[in-house]
């Protein structure tokens, strides 16, 4: 785990660029924004199997990403590869110009709710209570200044009042709220989420996306992956369409084209 | 009935429980199966949290299996020694561990099935070579343990392992927590979840020797995982589970020790059937998640 002393990042990643600044693909000027997320040409082997290759894109905080592509297209395998949890073959994954590993507490994985043990005895807030982990080492204790940070996590998700419950007594909405809370508390800069919209009803979907729109707004950057074409452009501002390999990047205005949808889903 | 009349009934049986108690506890050897009792039983309740969390108690299982041909082996060629012992069990743990795993991916098993077939035949052939040796009960000492055997090295060496292993449990806790709810996040996070891995498996072995000389390898899985599963039916927090567990395996062991003396029972069997009573109470009357409450949920 990585222990490292707060710098200013935090609050200038949120706060430099509700203008609307865009920068896609690499067309914004990079030198302004240091909180840019660069993928180039990255390639990943996963179980001796080809699952990733040409994969390119640059974007900042501030911006929220649908990844979308078929059922074993590698969106999966993509997002657990941003998280560095599977080594990328060759290209490179910078995050504020360093390699992204380095600065892992700024970047926070949330899985498919499917791969999670929701009997797992831990509360909501012992749940976000880990996002501190990163930053106080293995040791430490809790101060005044992380709790607080809990608090705000929870407040900001509207957990508060169901705090002290265990994690599978939630709804769909409820848990995947948590583990955003987690994040937060985290203090990370990058969510990448695997699926936070399946399995939710359709109020859930909403009070989520809703919840996405103020994430961004603050500055984070999320990238999601995403099977629902006909939702997609209602939640996410831009777009990265791959199957295992990209088929586009751009704003969803730009990128969301019947050509492009129907060149990832259709026959190969 | 008041308790003069009580006290007058049966003044003699108690006196004679009483002083035969107190006579067995002024003996040496008793004296360090109780304490024998309390370490193990707390140790191996510390780490049957974690067991139960990674939902690895039919791994344990097999593991504690594997112990006996390593023991066989060791005897075999360095003599019976502690030491030897300890060696012999570290290294069939191992090979099995190691070996299952290698197994499943030069072939199209998977582990479990090539586990299965590994701890078994290493356990019959550990079976053969113990008879062979014609160390018959001191066989029986290991398959079923004999605590009341212990002598004070076997007890250093059971404090020893249940120091270390406590120790480094409490220090390891965070990383180990999030690393159990999901390896995927814990990695996320730069915690070293390879490394981690095994450290926890390194320390369950160790523990799970340190009980072979109480429980025997084939009751130590019980050790290994009712405690903490009593436990896990009562509480929501990871914490409460590994200290819980360590008090239910100390107490549960300490109470079979004193249940066993008056009613002629063997400690090891006793100490699993206590463990086991306790996790069944749990799985009925628990607040939370007992057999009642999930009706009301």
């Amino acid at each position: 785990m990585v222990s490292q002393s707060h710098d200013s990042v935090s609050h200038t990643c949120g706060h430099t660029h509700p203008d609307g600044h865009v920068c896609w693909g690499g067309g914004g000027d990079a030198s302004t924004h240091h909180h840019r997320l660069e993928v180039s040409n990255l390639r990943v082997t996963y179980r001796e199997v080809l699952a990733l290759d040409h994969i390119g894109f640059a974007t900042e905080c501030g911006r929220s990403i649908a990844l979308i592509g078929p059922n074993g297209a590698g969106k999966s395998t993509l997002l657990k590869s941003l998280a560095g949890l599977i080594p990328a073959d060759s290209g490179s994954i910078l995050w504020r110009g360093k390699p992204l590993t380095r600065s892992s507490h700024e970047i926070a994985y949330l899985p498919q709710r499917g791969d999670i043990d929701w009997n797992f005895p831990i509360t909501v807030r012992g749940l976000v209570e880990m996002g501190r982990y990163p930053n106080l080492g293995w040791w430490r204790s809790f101060s005044s200044h992380d709790n607080e940070i809990v608090e705000r996590a929870l407040a900001a998700m509207n957990l508060h009042d169901i705090q002290d419950r265990q994690i599978s007594a939630l709804s769909g909405g409820q848990q995947q709220r948590t583990f955003i809370a987690r994040a937060l508390a985290q203090e990370a800069h990058v969510l990448l989420l695997d699926e936070p919209f399946t399995g939710l009803d359709k109020p859930a979907q909403e009070n989520l996306s809703k919840l996405f729109r103020e994430l961004t707004r603050e500055g984070r950057l999320l990238i999601a992956s995403h099977h629902d074409l006909q939702t997609a452009p209602k939640i996410f501002d831009g777009l990265l369409l791959i199957n295992r390999s990209q088929i586009t990047f751009g704003t969803m205005n730009e990128a969301f084209t019947p050509e492009a949808i129907a060149s990832a889903y259709g026959e190969k | 009935m008041t308790n003069d009349e009580t006290s007058s009934q049966a003044p003699n049986q108690q006196m004679i429980l009483a002083t035969t108690l107190s006579d067995c506890l002024a003996e040496p050897i008793a004296q360090r199966a109780l304490l024998a009792c309390l370490m193990i039983g707390f140790a191996n309740g510390f780490v049957s949290a974690f067991v139960v969390l990674q939902k690895s108690a039919l791994k344990i299982g097999t593991l504690s299996h594997a112990l006996l041909p390593g023991i066989a082996l060791a005897v075999l060629v360095a003599g019976l020694t502690q030491w030897s012992a300890l060696a012999g069990a570290v290294f069939a743990a191992l090979m099995v561990g190691l070996g299952s795993l290698f197994l499943s991916r030069t072939s199209r098993l998977d582990q479990d099935t090539a586990m299965g077939i590994l701890y078994t035949t290493a356990f019959a052939a550990g079976l053969l070579i113990l008879t062979k040796l014609d160390i018959r009960q001191q066989l029986d000492e290991w398959l079923f343990g004999s605590i009341v055997g212990m002598a004070d090295s076997d007890l250093w060496i059971a404090f020893g392992i249940s120091a270390v292993a406590v120790i480094s449990l409490i220090a390891l806790q965070r990383p180990l927590l999030i690393y159990l709810f999901e390896p995927n996040i814990a990695a996320s996070l730069g915690v070293p979840v390879r490394l981690l891995s095994y450290a926890l498996f390194g320390i369950t072995i160790l523990v799970l020797i340190s009980s072979l000389q109480a429980v025997g390898c084939i009751l130590s899985v019980g050790l290994m995982v009712a405690p903490a599963a009593t436990v896990y039916l009562l509480t929501n927090n990871a914490r409460t589970l590994f200290w819980g567990g360590g008090i239910i395996g100390g107490l549960g062991s300490v109470a079979a020790f004193f249940l066993s003396y008056p009613l002629g029972w063997s400690v090891s069997a006793t100490i699993i059937v206590v463990l086991g009573g306790f996790f069944v109470i749990a799985y009925i009357f628990s607040p939370r998640y007992g057999l009642f409450s999930a009706r009301r949920r």
